[in-house]
């Protein structure tokens, strides 16, 4: 047996996939941070994202295998699991044993993935019409005005505001739960898992922040 | 009669510290290429039987496993808690083999075969080597080395423990060999399957008759040798401290094809197990002895204060010092509360006996903690430069120590009784535990019926007329890796041309049509009660008159009542379900009519042992102290011949020379 | 106290099973659960129906035979108990009690509420032994002293009673608790190092072709389990499991 085709060679490449999402989304809210500091600093860093070639060519595909492998991943290690009991409990009293997030990982994970299907169509998509299809001359001031403009509308901003929720809940149970898949289990779990529960937390608040700042700035 | 020339014991000349190495030098081999055409059946996969299964295994043999749960791993050996003891002397407080042959030998009463006892001795240390080799994680020291505990009946450190669930980490290390068999294939292991009768060809034991208890069918398997390692019998008195399903009828069945059964009555009643709630009992649950290490045992000393306690309206923590009898320390102050278990037992029957029970059905004692608390918080105290005197810092530190000590017990004591122990003395009283008694066999730990083994707690040997703590697994392992798997070469060697046991011939179809009948009557039967009705009945006869203290009277009585339960039984019983898929109330039909034959000879031998000793108390025979009196003409086995019904057993004596031991009173004063 | 009982019949593996509701009275609370089913059965024998099966031996809470799910939830209410150690203390005069079998595929039903474990022990034949001869011509038990601490983990890895409760209670059916308290035991040891890396792969193949989920960590196997092994066993299986794919 293949360590891939293993059930702990699974877990494991779902915790590193995770750990790597995990790594862009911060990289992801600080750029996006930017944008309440200074609409400048925001479109320099979007600009350079945007046109660097090493981002753009080696990272941006990586990271899209990585979205990509993870949800696929899910997709198969769920049903594997659901699989493994095909007759179900008459009754299942699971709220004293572990919590609601820990076992809901496909939905919350689901919403996700409706989410990044509307990031995707609304930021990522444009982009690549805007460099790949129409071959528009560069604008290194664009950015933020497309921010701001997506942010304009209360449903969008509802729908981004949910979702982020749910990728906190997705986060606090994931993100802590990768450390243990890959075998680390010690003196040091305690503060892991405070970390992880803070980056949880904070980090897609701060999405949320930063969509609630433009919508009622703007 | 004396056990002479038609079955020897074989026990071989010699100082008695060589016996066993130069038997061993002597004993025919199987060379490795005729190992593998042989077959042996073990029955039974607990300590004896699972160390003997890999063993065989590991020297060649194909071996079949068999036993009734669904995995080798939950035999009954699993429930030990207390530990297991060898001679190692590594506390360095003067054991050695000789002591610990001597102490089991004084500890059954004389009336156990020295050449065995020496041998359990000389193999014990080897078997801690083995466990640790295995992987059994024993308890160990602050340095890493192996810690030790004490247990009833010695003067000396030599059990070896895992907290108080010794038996399982044992029992899985011969799982663990087991499992490696397995995957080498040399084990089939045929687990939900119950041995239902042996199969004896031209005098030979060549194999069994086995249910499948999943599919309800019966299956033959012949072999050239088989291991009977079916456990105690403890369960003829329906409660005991004994898994459900702990039977006799393996033995049972090998004793009607011939194999003799020897001191049936030799039961040992444990003193520390907790007393019985309501009718509902369906078991008895151990406290595990080395509790005694650091429990003291007690009941009032003023009969109105037990009236008080049983009315509720004292505590037990409210009674002075002055007004307890702490009625072991009192009797026998040399060993005080770690006296033999026997002894503890009695003592604390004759204190209920005399009123002074402490809960509502006036049969249990005290088994009170409250100073062990204080002697290890306060040492403890000390060690951390803490306040020795303040008294809620020593209990807290105390009952820490105890909770690491004992704290899986105390758990099990307050979930069973829902009570704190760490607060209140536990309550306790005698249950039976082990079962002495058993298949007669040999010095190679042959039965009487050729080709036919028994070992564990299924055969007769080590433990005289009782068992000390800690010496049970000892003697299961003993038997299962280092004896049988050498002596068993002495038979097998000349069967080495035998070839293949065939099944399909008349003696299986016999034995398999016996049984088959058996079943049958079970289920065609029109009777209205159930199973275990009638092994509550026998189970109540047993305890009030084959129990702790028998008479002549008592035992007549209860040899006459045992007949007619069992004709009733065969009248009445009702077993639902059919013949085939899983029927547990069939299983236990077969189980029960077994214990109605084996309790009659159980009594049978008790009337015809005209003495007191070790745990069989006879009343008309004790001392003005009314301790045991033994009398040097019972200084035998009784092996006990089947021939029709239990009451026309005929009687066999081993006679027992004691030459490296004197023969003395057996004091613990 | 009266209670309202409903439990999952079934007669074989093939059959097809369901709920049947029965009422009992009179329990008292003292006894243990298996004490109740054991009148429930003697009642419905002396009306000549089949009594109800399940597994059960020691009743002391260690041989690992007792299993059953007890309103959701393996072993039933009370924690750290196996259910022959539950006692009718734990419930209410007039409760509806729900009893069904573990439930995974690598445990199929046998009849009503038994199960089939056998599963368990053949990921134990895939590699939970030390290869040592039972010869006992090994060295002295103490030549090897080992550290209190590692022993005592080894000790508490080793408690597991092979009951199948944390198979029951994972979402996904999942055995590596089971599996990693095993792993773990020899991995603590220093007799468990030369197979060490075998040992892994071999237990962790056998049990993904038995067909038990993979965790996701939700912790309720550790939650459920009676004898309170922990899920650090589990991360530490995950490690030995990852080192050894390196090397190998
Ligand atoms: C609660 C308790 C605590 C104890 N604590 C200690 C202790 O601390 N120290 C100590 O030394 N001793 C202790 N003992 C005693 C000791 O545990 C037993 O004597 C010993 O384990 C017996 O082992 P065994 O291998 O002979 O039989 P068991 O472990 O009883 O095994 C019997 C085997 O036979 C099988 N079997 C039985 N009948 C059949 C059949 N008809 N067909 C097929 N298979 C069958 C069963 O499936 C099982 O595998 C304790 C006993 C009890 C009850
Ligand atoms: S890990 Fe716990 S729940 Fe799982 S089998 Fe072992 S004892 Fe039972
Ligand atoms: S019956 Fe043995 S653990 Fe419950």
């Amino acid at each position: 047996m293949s360590f891939i085709s293993s059930s702990i060679g699974r877990k494991v490449a779902m915790s590193l996939s995770a750990l790597f999402l995990i790594s862009f989304l911060l990289l992801h809210v600080a750029i996006n941070l930017l944008s309440v500091v200074s609409a400048e600093m925001y479109n320099e860093a979007s600009h350079f994202m945007g046109t660097n070639p090493i981002v753009q060519f080696v990272m941006q595909p990586i990271l899209i295998l990585g979205v990509l492998f993870h949800f696929i991943m899910g997709f198969v290690l769920e049903f594997q699991n659901k699989s493994a009991r095909p007759v179900k409990y008459e009754m299942k009293n699971d709220q004293g044993n572990s919590s609601w997030l820990s076992r809901n990982m496909i939905y919350s994970g689901l919403v996700i993935l409706a989410f990044l299907g509307l990031h995707f169509y609304d930021f990522w998509l444009p982009e690549i019409q805007y460099k790949y299809i129409e071959f528009q001359a560069p604008d290194e001031h664009r950015y933020f005005a497309e921010l701001v403009h997506k942010f304009e509308n209360p449903t969008r901003v509802g729908f981004y505001a949910v979702s982020f929720i749910l990728l906190m809940m997705h986060l606090l149970h994931g993100f802590q739960s990768a450390f243990q898949s890959l075998g680390v289990n010690n003196k040091f779990t305690p503060g892991i898992k405070k970390t992880a529960w803070a980056f949880s937390v904070v980090v897609p608040l701060a999405f949320v922040f930063i969509a609630l700042f433009h919508h009622f700035n703007h | 009669m004396k056990i002479g020339a038609n079955f020897p014991a074989k026990t071989p000349e010699g100082p008695i510290e060589d016996k066993w190495t130069s038997y061993k030098n002597k004993i025919d081999l199987v060379n490795p290429a005729n190992k593998r055409l042989i077959d042996i059946i073990v029955v039974g996969t607990g300590l004896a039987g699972g160390s003997a299964a890999a063993s065989l295994a590991e020297l060649g043999y194909n071996v079949k496993a068999f036993c009734f749960q669904d995995s080798p791993r939950r035999a009954h050996s699993i429930a030990a808690q207390g530990g297991i003891n060898a001679s190692k002397n590594y506390m360095g407080d003067g054991d050695s083999d000789y002591r610990l042959f001597y102490d089991t030998v004084k500890g059954g009463d004389y009336r156990a075969r020295e050449e065995n006892v020496y041998r359990l001795a000389e193999v014990s240390g080897n078997i801690i080597d083995q466990c640790v080799a295995q992987g059994v994680p024993f308890a160990r020291d602050y340095g890493g080395l192996l810690d030790n505990r004490s247990f009833g009946g010695v003067l000396v450190s030599r059990t070896f423990y895992a907290k108080g669930q010794t038996g399982q980490q044992l029992l899985l290390g011969a799982y663990s060999a087991m499992n490696r068999q397995i995957a080498r294939g040399k084990i089939k292991m045929y687990n939900r399957h119950e041995m239902m009768d042996l199969v004896i060809v031209e005098g030979k034991a060549r194999g069994i008759i086995a249910k499948n208890l999943i599919t309800g069918e019966l299956e033959r398997h012949s072999a050239h040798a088989v291991v009977i390692a079916s456990g105690g019998y403890g369960n003829v008195f329906y409660l005991s401290t004994n898994a459900m399903g702990s039977n006799v009828s393996a033995a049972w069945k090998i004793h009607r094809k011939g194999a003799w059964f020897a001191n049936p009555c030799f039961t040992q009643i444990h003193p520390t197990c907790i007393p019985v709630s309501g009718d509902h009992q369906s078991k008895l649950t151990l406290m595990s002895e080395s509790l005694r290490n650091d429990g003291r045992i007690w009941v009032p000393a003023k009969e109105e204060d037990v009236k008080a306690i049983r009315s509720g309206t004292l505590k037990p923590t409210a009674i002075a010092e002055a007004d307890r009898d702490y009625f072991l320390e009192r009797r026998y102050p040399a060993f005080g509360n770690l006296v033999p278990r026997d002894v503890a037992s009695r003592a604390a029957k004759e204190r209920c006996d005399a009123g002074f029970g402490v809960n509502a059905t006036g049969e249990a004692v005290y088994l009170d903690f409250a100073a062990a608390v204080i002697r290890y918080g306060k040492e403890k105290a000390l060690v951390t430069h803490q306040d020795a005197n303040n008294e809620a810092l020593v209990l807290e530190l105390g009952r820490e120590i105890i909770a690491t000590k004992y704290g899986n017990l105390f758990q099990m004591y307050e979930k069973i009784v829902d009570e704190n122990p760490y607060e209140t003395p536990m309550m306790i009283y005698p249950a039976v535990h082990y079962t002495m008694g058993g298949v007669w066999v040999d010095y190679d730990l042959m039965t009487t019926v050729p080709g036919c083994y028994a070992i564990g707690e299924a055969n007769f040997s080590e433990h005289g007329a009782n068992r000390l703590g800690a010496s049970a697994l000892m003697q299961g392992l003993a038997d299962g890796y280092f004896v049988l798997p050498y002596t068993i070469g002495n038979y097998l060697a000349k069967d080495i041309r035998t070839g293949a046991i065939p099944v399909d011939t008349p003696e299986f179809a016999a034995a398999e049509k016996g049984v088959q009948e058996q079943l049958e009557r079970f289920i065609n039967n029109k009777g209205s009660k159930p199973v275990d009705y009638f092994h509550k009945k026998l189970g109540k006869i047993m305890w009030d008159k084959v129990g702790m203290s028998r008479n002549s009277k008592d035992l007549k009585e209860a040899i006459e009542e045992i007949q007619a339960i069992r004709d009733e039984f065969y009248k009445e019983v009702k077993v639902p379900g059919d013949l085939d898929g899983f029927n547990e109330e069939l299983a236990k039909a077969g189980r029960v009519a077994d214990f109605l034959e084996l309790g009659e000879l159980f009594a049978k031998d008790a009337l015809n042992r005209e003495e007191s000793c070790g745990g069989h108390f006879r009343e008309e025979h004790q001392t003005p102290e009314g301790e045991a009196k033994r009398d040097k003409a019972f200084q035998y086995v009784a092996a006990w011949e089947h021939n029709g019904a239990p009451k026309d057993a005929n009687l066999h004596k081993e006679m027992l020379d004691y030459k490296y031991i004197e023969v003395k009173e057996r004091s613990y004063k | 106290m009266d209670l309202k009982l409903k439990i999952w019949r079934q007669k074989n593996a093939a059959a097809k099973g369901k709920i049947v509701d029965y009422d009992i009275s009179e329990v008292s609370s003292d006894m243990s659960f298996l004490e109740m089913l054991d009148v429930l059965n003697r009642e419905l024998t002396e009306k000549g129906d089949e009594p109800v099966s399940f597994d059960h031996d020691c009743r002391e809470g260690i041989c690992g035979s007792c299993s059953l799910q007890i309103n959701g939830r393996p072993h039933g209410p009370d924690g750290g108990t196996t259910t022959c150690q539950l006692h009718m203390r734990k419930f209410k005069d007039g409760d509806s009690i729900v009893i069904e079998p573990f439930r995974a595929k690598a445990f199929p039903i046998v009849k009503d509420l038994i199960i089939d474990r056998s599963a368990f022990d053949r990921v134990q034949h895939a590699g939970a032994f030390i290869s040592v001869n039972t010869s006992g011509n090994t060295q002295d038990a103490n030549a090897t002293p080992i550290n209190k601490g590692d022993a005592d983990h080894a000790f508490d890895a080793a408690s597991c009673i092979g009951c199948g409760a944390c198979v029951a209670a994972c979402k996904n059916a999942s055995a590596m608790l089971f599996v990693s308290a095993k792993v773990s035991q020899y991995a603590l040891l220093p007799q468990g190092q030369v197979e060490r890396e075998k040992r892994v792969t071999d237990m962790v193949s056998q049990m993904d072709e038995e067909g038990f989920g993979a965790c996701t960590n939700t912790g309720a196997c550790e939650a459920e389990c009676p004898k309170g092994i922990s899920i650090t066993n589990i991360a530490r299986m995950n490690r030995e499991f990852i080192g050894s794919n390196l090397k190998s």
